[in-house]
């Protein structure tokens, strides 16, 4: 009974509080701004972190309760302001997919920026608030500390109550998120509301950070950071509006962990006993997963979002000449041994991420669907290829990541981008924890956990030099199939059905069996990537190669790659592989970069914001430009002058104009 | 008000001494606007004195709206001025327009749909009136908002979500008022009542500039009309010259 009441009550309510809390900064930042911070718990981590820095005998060690007045009342609001000011300020009006993009850079960039500040060789603790002093409750000992994070969510919970609906700036908070326009017009400031919003959100987040961080088994900041996914769920649960059933969610959430810890610990599974915790660490992802299948979003994916890529429609011919000129270089570099064997890993790793790159330019690129979670998806098949071998294990890898992808996308069938990104993120992070992760739940995959699977090279291709060609053969193939697919009939239907779900669905195509192929057919892709990578490094095969966050190559930072290097064309992929890779090898090889490079995929992440069209479109319109001022003709006077008589009077669009726009539109009406 | 966020006063000579017509509260000189790369007012010329009120008709996409938008600063003009009680206001924001007493109730219900009717009216003291009085006077002009204080704005009829957004713009004394379809999906006597209290503001000294596309009920209560097609003002006049000219602005014969 004794241990009931302890998990079931006190350690339940006290894990529920702190998800409370941050949930409860996320629901008010998104409510009132309209952007879903996916860095909010690397704020929390940061602000987490300052508070050690400040208040750590290992550190600074000044007072507790300056140090937590501090964080709480000044480092979170002026974190909070500084956001609104530098980033929040750019997305005003931007797509949900850029305010995704920015935000995930934030939470790569300030992961990075914590790693460089508070490196991990240092082992870090966080000590309870009045550590060792308790009081007895029910005959259960009670620490202070999770006394004061009861209080802390009850007084969140009672003055957030009061803001927003008692108080003129509270109200306004919520008249924001009706209409920005019209708070304005009433006389108030929307930005203003806005900073007020971020510098109560990131408080919230640090004091969320702190309130958790001495439960952590490790104080890291990727463990800080990815507590976010708690917030997640709870937030989910009251879809991201309401702060009475977030707090309920929060409970759930926290019941069910603290419930199966209690199985755990009570043996009550008998032989599956030890599994159960391994089951509590991933509720939050399987309870995030439910959530959002669950919820019902009326109609949602016939709305169109709209999307801030511009997306180029390249020729066959073009894609294939620059994929042979990738094989020949890859040939000449590969043949002549002009780079060292470290180098010529990296750049082998890069070809077969370029390739999951590839995967995500058909999904997000082309099809307008987001997903987080190809990385996590490649790593089945390179479980299929360490055990089954490379070609049997490469088929049903691609087969198997293929049919899992088509599961990914089940729910995201009636999903808006922000659930959608939620959705593969929460997938991934699944994948991780329970697939491959070092409590796998299949004995069997333990090397793979530990980063020690070895997967063997298709037969004949066993050496280095003619596995990398065979890497940039694959890597181009794939390139000149998609160029294909994105010029023929199944390229215009996503071209279609990302313009408009609804209009299309008017036409008679079928949405769901659209966004299943698309998904299928980009997680196979990813599959071939996973499998290939697999081989490519022969060994040390393992989970940190298709982690979310942790290893030197992730998969967040490399969605964030592969939309600066341009997630709508084929040669975007290239120039993200390359940038993926070439990255922290410069850092390695320049001490004095390493720092840079490290926060190089965030900050770039969070650049994008104002510029969402990648680094290849930008230089490909750059020159575009140039030559057209060579020629001295503006490359926007034609459009403009359609229907018109020249002088800018409406008359008839002729038929050679008429041509002209459905080429531009990708329509064959064969007039 | 303070600070109002406005830029300077800018040219004074909008009025030359001696000038027998009052200077006008709103004017607008060469506006020009766009939607991205396409222009969609081409210089328009309107002016609103003290007290009037000033109809604008004209077809769909004649480009009233956006006229309106420039106004109240919601889109930036990329050409021409606007300038209110002599002062350059060309591209000041919203809130700041509104904090110096521009009131603009916009088209389709200008409620906050997920806010109760005394939260939206609370919204009202942005403009410097405290929420008591606020509430006393929209009761007072509205008495069937006082009995729907709690109710959701979103859950109101058409007509009541119209009083309220009307009641918020009168309730604070506005200088200007901007009234944008104010008779969309209304039924007739509504609309006649509600241009009545319209009317009745103005002879307080209010001006009040009327978008409408349905332009007889407006035309009654209106001392100046113009007509708006395809970015332009193609002709100001009396409502009554104005009328007998709507039907070639609707149905483009020239």
């Amino acid at each position: 009974m004794e241990d009931v009441l302890r998990y079931l009550v006190i350690f339940a309510l006290q894990s529920a509080a702190v998800y409370a809390v941050a949930a409860s900064g996320l629901v008010v930042t998104y409510t009132t701004t309209g952007v879903f911070n996916f860095a909010h718990g690397a704020i929390g981590m940061i602000i987490a972190f300052s508070f050690w820095q400040l208040s750590s005998s290992a550190a600074w060690d000044l007072p507790v309760l300056p140090s937590l007045l501090f964080c709480l009342f000044v480092l979170g609001p002026a974190i909070g302001w500084l956001l609104d000011r530098v980033l929040m300020s750019r997305l005003g009006g931007a797509s949900t997919i850029t305010t995704i993009v920015a935000t995930i850079g934030l939470l790569v960039a300030l992961v990075s920026i914590a790693g460089i500040v508070w490196p991990q060789s240092q082992v870090r603790r966080v000590p309870d608030f009045f550590e060792g002093e308790s009081i007895t409750l029910l005959d259960v000992n009670v620490s202070y500390h999770r006394i004061i994070a009861l209080v802390a969510a009850i007084a969140v919970a009672i003055g957030l109550r009061a803001l927003l609906f008692n108080t003129r700036l509270g109200t306004a908070m919520r008249a924001v998120v009706d209409s920005p326009d019209l708070t304005a017009l009433n006389g108030a400031n929307p930005r203003r509301i806005g900073s007020v919003s971020w510098m109560l959100g990131c408080s919230l987040a640090g004091l969320a950070g702190i309130l958790i961080a001495p439960e952590l088994p490790a104080f890291t900041p990727v463990a800080l950071t990815l507590l976010v996914i708690q917030a997640y769920a709870a937030a989910m649960v009251g879809r991201l509006r309401s702060l009475p059933l977030t707090f309920l969610g929060a409970l759930i959430l926290a019941e069910i962990e603290n419930g199966l810890a209690l199985a755990q610990a009570k043996e009550w599974a008998g032989s599956f006993s030890p599994s159960l915790g391994d089951l509590a660490a991933a509720a939050p992802v399987l309870m995030l997963l439910i959530v959002l299948v669950v919820i019902r979003e009326d109609r949602a994916a016939l709305r169109p979002e709209r999307f801030g890529f511009k997306v180029p429609r390249p020729s066959v011919a073009s894609v294939a000449v620059s994929m042979a000129a990738l094989v020949f270089v890859a040939a000449v570099v590969s043949v002549t041994g002009v780079f060292a064997v470290g180098t010529m890993n990296e750049l082998g790793k890069g070809l077969a991420l370029g390739i999951v790159m590839l995967s995500l330019v058909l999904l997000t690129g082309w099809a307008g669907q987001v997903s987080l979670a190809q990385l996590g998806l490649a790593g089945v098949a390179a479980l299929a290829v360490w055990k089954l071998g490379p070609v049997t294990g490469l088929v049903v890898g691609v087969v198997a990541t293929a049919v899992v992808g088509a599961i990914v996308a089940l729910p995201a069938l009636r999903m808006r981008s922000l659930y959608l990104a939620l959705t593969t993120m929460a997938f991934a992070l699944l994948l991780e924890r329970v697939v491959y992760g070092e409590n796998a739940l299949v004995e069997s995959f333990q090397p793979f956990a530990s980063g020690n699977a070895r997967a063997d090279r298709i037969p004949g291709l066993e050496g280095d030099t003619a596995f990398f060609v065979f890497l940039a053969v694959v890597f181009g193939l794939v390139a000149v199939g998609l160029t294909v697919i994105r010029n023929g009939h199944f390229g215009r239907r996503l071209a279609a059905m990302k313009d408009s779900p609804a209009a299309c669905a008017t036409l008679g195509l079928d949405l769901t069996v659209t966004k299943l192929q698309v998904f299928a057919l980009s997680a196979a892709i990813a599959g071939l990537g996973g499998g290939l990578l697999a081989m490519w490094k022969v060994t040390s095969v393992g989970r940190t190669d298709f982690a979310l966050l942790e290893g030197t190559l992730p998969g967040l930072p490399l969605v964030l790659v592969a939309v600066i290097g341009g997630i709508t064309s084929v040669t975007g992929a290239v120039v993200g592989a390359l940038l993926f890779v070439c990255m922290p090898l410069i850092g390695s090889r320049v001490p004095a970069l390493k720092d840079l490079m490290n926060l190089a995929p965030g900050l770039a992440g969070i650049g994008l914001s104002k510029n969402p069209d990648g680094a290849v479109l930008q230089v490909a319109e750059a020159i575009e430009e140039a030559r057209a001022a060579r020629a001295d003709v503006d490359p926007l006077a034609a459009p403009e002058r359609l229907g018109t008589d020249g002088d800018g009077t409406p008359g008839r669009i002729t038929a050679d104009e008429a041509a002209l726009l459905d080429d531009e539109l990708g329509l064959s009406w064969h007039r | 008000m303070g600070d109002s966020g406005l830029p300077p006063v800018g040219d004074p000579g909008l009025a030359s001494v001696g000038d027998p017509v009052p200077a006008p509260v709103l004017e607008l000189r060469g506006v020009r606007a766009s939607y991205g790369r396409i222009e969609v007012l081409h210089g328009v010329d309107l002016s609103v004195a003290r007290g009037s009120v000033v109809a604008l008709l004209g077809p769909n996409g004649a480009g009233k709206t956006t006229t309106l938008g420039v106004i109240s600063g919601q889109l930036p003009p990329t050409a021409g001025d606007v300038y209110l009680a002599g002062r350059r206001v060309t591209g000041a924001a919203s809130d700041a327009l509104a904090g110096v007493g521009l009131c603009t109730v916009p088209e389709g219900r200008g409620v906050f749909r997920t806010l109760t009717v005394r939260e939206n009216l609370r919204m009202a003291t942005y403009r410097g009136v405290r929420l008591a009085e606020v509430e006393e006077r929209a009761y007072g002009l509205f008495p069937r908002l006082g009995e729907r204080r709690h109710q959701l704005a979103g859950t109101m009829s058409g007509g009541e979500q119209q009083m309220l957004s009307l009641a918020r713009a009168l309730v604070t004394d506005p200088e200007v008022l901007l009234l944008d379809e104010l008779s969309m999906g209304l039924a007739p006597m509504i609309v006649d009542d509600l241009y009545q209290r319209v009317r009745a503001v103005a002879e307080q000294g209010v001006s009040v500039l009327v978008v409408e596309q349905f332009a007889r009920t407006v035309l009654g209560v209106a001392d100046v009309a113009a007509i708006m097609s395809t970015g332009r003002i193609t002709s100001v006049g009396s409502p009554s010259a104005i009328e007998s000219e709507l039907s070639d602005a609707y149905l483009g014969a020239s």
